[in-house]
């Protein structure tokens, strides 16, 4: 697409852009051309209802609304949005990057950690019981448990995966737990590749 | 000495059944009036001088025997039998059949047979004509792969497979077709006379694949779930795709031209094969998912509407000359998810059974008349034919797989390297269907026999060679194994948390993509198709399956772990005294532990059985040998115990009357349940009842068994790390759940939803340390127990 140079001009920091999040002129400009859709009014940033609007049907919708905005910021410009959608990249196969490098966004470090924020939403570091139970677990299943069964379950999973005996799940602990799942594959978005 | 005994039974049984053979046959030849062993003289020939004058007329035969009545069912039964026999075989002696694939032992045995039938100059049953085996010994096996494909895995990569099976099976006949024809134009090879169609439809005959011995060992070995999906979808759609092709070359050979209408017409014609066969499956998966709905009071039918409906599906799309074998498929894999959650357990266990059994049967059969059929046939053998054939077989497949995996891999997140497609490419054994197909060609082609014998030889070759080095060739290169340690809760938890993630994240790109076709379904499913075919519509999230998997197996392993310790255990007392209970050591068995045990086990039998791993072996039925002996160990030291007690202080009556609720006999009622219990004493009365309490909970396992090895079985054989008593500290609140279980006692049928896991608002507080069952509340919710 040669035209795809020039119309990068229109995006602001493109080639920027482009360097620190690995992805491909196309996507950049498919990405601008979605975040100029979701912004309606035409104010340069998106408000959390723009977001919203989108993510109404899915039980975690405001979390991942949550993550986009950093805390205490209530817009999203371009540049932050996309760099949220970087962790999202499929992770390319024989990278060789220098030490210095900061380590790319989708990784699968930066991968897991993205989803432990999920969880972690007063980012203390840790998902406590009522983290993980009230939020997430409530969201996901819904009407079909009932709160006692809710607690055990999240009784169960801090069990399972709490390795230094505090009652709440660490990154770390997160971590080990997932290390038999393939991460690239389950989060990763073809489109943006 | 088991083995030599095996051996020589099975010897005998051969003999007995060639001789028997020998005979029936011998007697089919002339018609039904005359039988050389009836003593009965002829009706016709009364009043004519009779052949064997000492025969007295009028007497009444005291022994008769009158073979061809019974001549085609019984010949039947003999070959079943003979081949399973052989079967038993096979695995007195285990380690033949690691090394070796079943399939080829099936051929060697078959060969021997086929030997001692062709020395006597007999004929083998005509089993192979294309009714029979298309009509009877193909639906089989269709339907229990079908029915046991591990679906999740199956949709993530439906693409894949349908890629490779359909382009890659048009890539194998075309490919090998067509360098076959260049072959036969080579005047040496004596080949010329088999024109373009005939090339192309033996062509299209063998490259199906039917990996069945591949499968095994992948199974065993555990190789990655993408090859493995990869391997078996290909194998049943490629049958499908042959089959369609089969019939559209065999068509084509017939015409003395063909323009290219034709090859476009044929193009349109697989189109419409294909998706009218998914089409009619759909339409009788449908149709048999909501008749289980209503067939709660007819339990003794129900496996019957599976077999039924899939088999109309198979014939209807026969009847219609569309891929039977597409409808079959796509019959099973829609009626199973909703079937398995209609029908009652017995009925799910004999559908499983009786699948696996019927698909065993005649793939047996089949494999075993490949031998025979070698053996007996009209052979014509033409070396340069046979050996470019199987060159060009392997080269084409191992090109195609090549080309089709650099292909498809740029739109794959899990990608194939090299060492998955070696094992994809020499994964492609042949087999069954490939020797049917080959056998019904009509005797309008003119090398029917060299077609024959190439066949034949390639199965054996691709089956014998193949499928015997599959095994140590997979292991050695060390193809990417399959994470079957998925097993816990945060796992899924997570996972679900990503797809969540997932599917909001390409909402918010715009994007359609993999999770939101997923979510999409999932609603149309929770919101129409649950609505209508199932009785009961209650969503199940799999984190709540999964929990309720590792509660059950924990549950078991704490029987098994307090074994032996009965004596120290059904303290009541502890239900009323916090303090004690907190300083008995972990290991004996608290009243309260029991009640949580039951409260688990009752919650969860019902619901386990649909959530079975992706990995659900299909060769083999479930071990449950292992639950049963710790169960009827259980059940041994219960009855040990109850000989030598002694009996602790009774607390207040109300608990003791509650208790005797557990002791109900499956089927029992309340009050036919008590009068089995009632002893001289109260006190031994409840001792008693929390042992019969302990049998009753092994009462309702044991029927549970054949599922139940699906998850413990892994897990409970490998004695991973299990799980530490420590965790009963978490607190179980599930008293509500007891009306239900009293009510099950009462005779209903054991699938009703334990009502337990509906939305209710009662909630008994939280505490971490202790049990709320030993708070003074609980008493209030003890009288909620009566029925």
């Amino acid at each position: 697409m040669g035209s795809s140079r020039s119309s990068l001009r229109r995006v602001p920091d493109g080639q920027q852009l482009l360097q620190e999040t690995g992805f491909s002129a196309a996507v950049l400009l498919r990405l601008h051309q979605r975040f100029q859709f979701l912004d309606k009014d035409s104010r340069g940033h998106l408000r959390s209802e723009d977001l919203e609007a989108e993510l109404s049907e899915n039980p975690m919708g405001d979390r991942i609304v949550g993550a986009f905005f950093q805390p205490g910021q209530e817009t999203v410009d371009f540049p932050s949005f996309v760099r949220v959608l970087a962790h999202f990249r499929p992770t390319e196969k024989n990278r060789t990057r220098g030490g210095e490098q900061p380590e790319p966004a989708n990784s699968r470090n930066r991968k897991l950690k993205f989803a432990f924020q999920l969880y972690d939403r007063d980012r203390d570091g840790k998902i406590s019981r009522t983290e993980l139970l009230q939020q997430v677990l409530r969201e996901m299943l819904g009407l079909q448990v009932t709160e006692e069964q809710l607690q055990s379950i999240a009784e169960r999973a801090i069990q399972e995966a709490d390795l230094d005996r505090d009652h709440a799940i660490c990154f770390d602990e997160f971590r080990k737990s997932l290390e038999k799942v393939n991460i690239d594959h389950k989060m990763s978005v073809r489109f943006l590749e | 000495m088991r083995t030599n005994s095996g051996v020589i039974c099975m010897i005998f049984v051969l003999f007995l059944c060639c001789t028997t053979g020998k005979c029936k046959l011998q007697e089919t030849k002339p018609t039904n009036s005359v039988s050389l062993e009836t003593v009965k003289p002829h009706p016709n020939d009364i009043g004519e001088p009779q052949p064997y004058p000492e025969e007295e007329k009028g007497k009444l035969p005291v022994f008769t025997m009158d073979y061809s009545r019974i001549q085609i069912p019984f010949e039947f039964t003999l070959w079943v039998l003979l081949a399973s026999f052989s079967k038993i075989g096979f695995h007195i002696y285990q380690k033949i059949t690691i090394w070796i694939p079943e399939s080829c032992l099936l051929i060697g045995i078959g060969l021997i047979v086929g030997g001692i039938m062709y020395s006597v100059k007999e004929e083998p049953p005509a089993v192979l004509s294309s009714d029979v085996f298309f009509l009877y010994m193909l639906p089989p096996i269709v339907l229990e792969n079908g029915y046991f494909m591990p679906t999740r895995p199956f949709f993530e990569n439906v693409g894949t497979v349908l890629w490779y099976a359909v382009v890659g099976t048009l890539w194998n006949s075309i490919g090998i077709g067509l360098s076959l024809f260049a072959i036969c134009q080579f005047e040496v090879f004596d080949l010329q006379d088999i024109n373009l169609q005939e090339n192309l439809l033996f062509a299209s005959i063998i490259s199906t694949v039917d990996p069945v011995a591949a499968l095994k060992v992948f199974d065993d070995v555990g190789v990655n779930e993408q090859i493995y999906i990869v391997i078996f979808g290909e194998g049943l759609f490629s049958d499908a795709v042959t089959v369609v092709l089969y019939n559209m070359f065999a068509f084509l050979a017939d015409m003395p031209v063909i323009d290219s209408v034709d090859v476009f017409l044929g193009l349109a014609r697989f189109f419409v094969v294909g998706i009218g066969g998914v089409l009619f499956g759909l339409l009788f998966g449908f149709m048999a998912a909501f008749t289980s709905r209503f067939t709660s009071r007819v339990r003794e039918i129900e496996p019957l509407f599976v077999f039924m409906f899939s088999y109309l599906a198979y014939l209807v799309a026969e009847l219609f000359a569309i891929s039977s074998i597409m409808a079959l498929i796509t019959c099973a894999i829609t009626m199973k998810y909703y079937v398995e959650e209609n029908v009652s357990q017995r009925s799910c266990t004999t559908i499983r059974h009786v699948v696996k059994m019927l698909a065993t049967i005649s793939e047996t059969l089949i494999f075993f008349f490949l031998g025979v059929v070698t053996i007996t046939t009209v052979h014509e053998w033409n070396w340069a034919f046979i050996l470019f054939t199987l060159l060009f077989a392997f080269l084409w497949r191992g090109f195609g797989i090549l080309v089709l995996t650099q292909i498809i891999n740029p739109f794959r997140t899990i990608q194939f390297n090299l060492k998955d497609q070696f094992g994809l490419a020499y994964g492609g054994l042949r087999g069954a269907i490939c020797f049917a197909l080959v056998f019904t060609l009509g005797n309008t082609i003119n090398r029917r026999n060299l077609f024959v014998t190439a066949s034949i030889a390639i199965i054996i070759f691709t089956v014998f060679i193949q499928g015997i080095s599959i095994r140590p060739i997979v292991e050695y290169i060390k193809i990417r194994r399959t994470n079957k340690d998925l097993n816990t809760i945060n796992v899924e938890i997570h996972t679900r948390t990503m797809e969540h993630l997932l599917c909001g994240i390409e909402d918010l790109c715009g994007q359609w993509g993999h999770y939101y076709w997923k979510d999409k379904f999932k609603k149309f499913n929770d919101r129409f198709l649950r609505r209508i075919l199932l009785r009961d519509r209650k969503a199940e999230s799999s984190i709540v399956s999964m929990y309720k998997k590792l509660e059950l197996q924990n549950a078991i392993e704490l029987l098994d772990t307090t074994m032996g310790d009965i004596s120290a255990a059904p303290s009541l007392v502890s239900l009323q005294d916090e303090k004690k209970e907190a300083s008995r050591p972990k290991k004996t068995f608290k009243a309260t532990d029991i009640r949580k045990m039951h409260d688990i086990l009752s919650k969860n039998m019902y619901r386990i059985r649909q959530r079975t791993t992706a990995f659900t072996s299909k060769y083999g039925l479930p071990d449950d040998s292992q639950t049963r002996e710790i169960l009827i160990r259980r059940h041994a030291s219960i009855q040990r115990s109850l000989r030598a007690e002694s009996f602790r202080e009774q607390p207040a009556q109300n608990i003791s009357k509650s208790l005797r609720y557990y002791s109900l006999q499956p089927g029992g009622n309340l009050d036919s349940g008590l009068p089995l219990r009632r002893r001289s004493h109260g006190e031994q009365d409840l001792l008693l009842n929390s042992f019969d309490w302990l049998w009753y909970i092994s009462m309702q396992i044991l029927p549970l068994a054949d599922y139940l090895f699906v998850f413990t079985g892994s897990n409970i054989r490998g004695r991973r790390a299990p799980v530490p008593a420590a965790r009963r500290r978490s607190p179980n609140r599930v008293d509500e759940d007891e009306d239900e279980i009293v009510s099950e006692g009462q005779g209903e049928e054991r699938h009703l939803p334990p009502r337990g896991w509906a939305p209710e608002n009662r909630d008994l507080g939280t505490n971490e340390a202790g049990n709320s069952l030993l708070r003074p509340s609980s008493l209030r919710s003890q009288r909620s127990w009566r029925i």
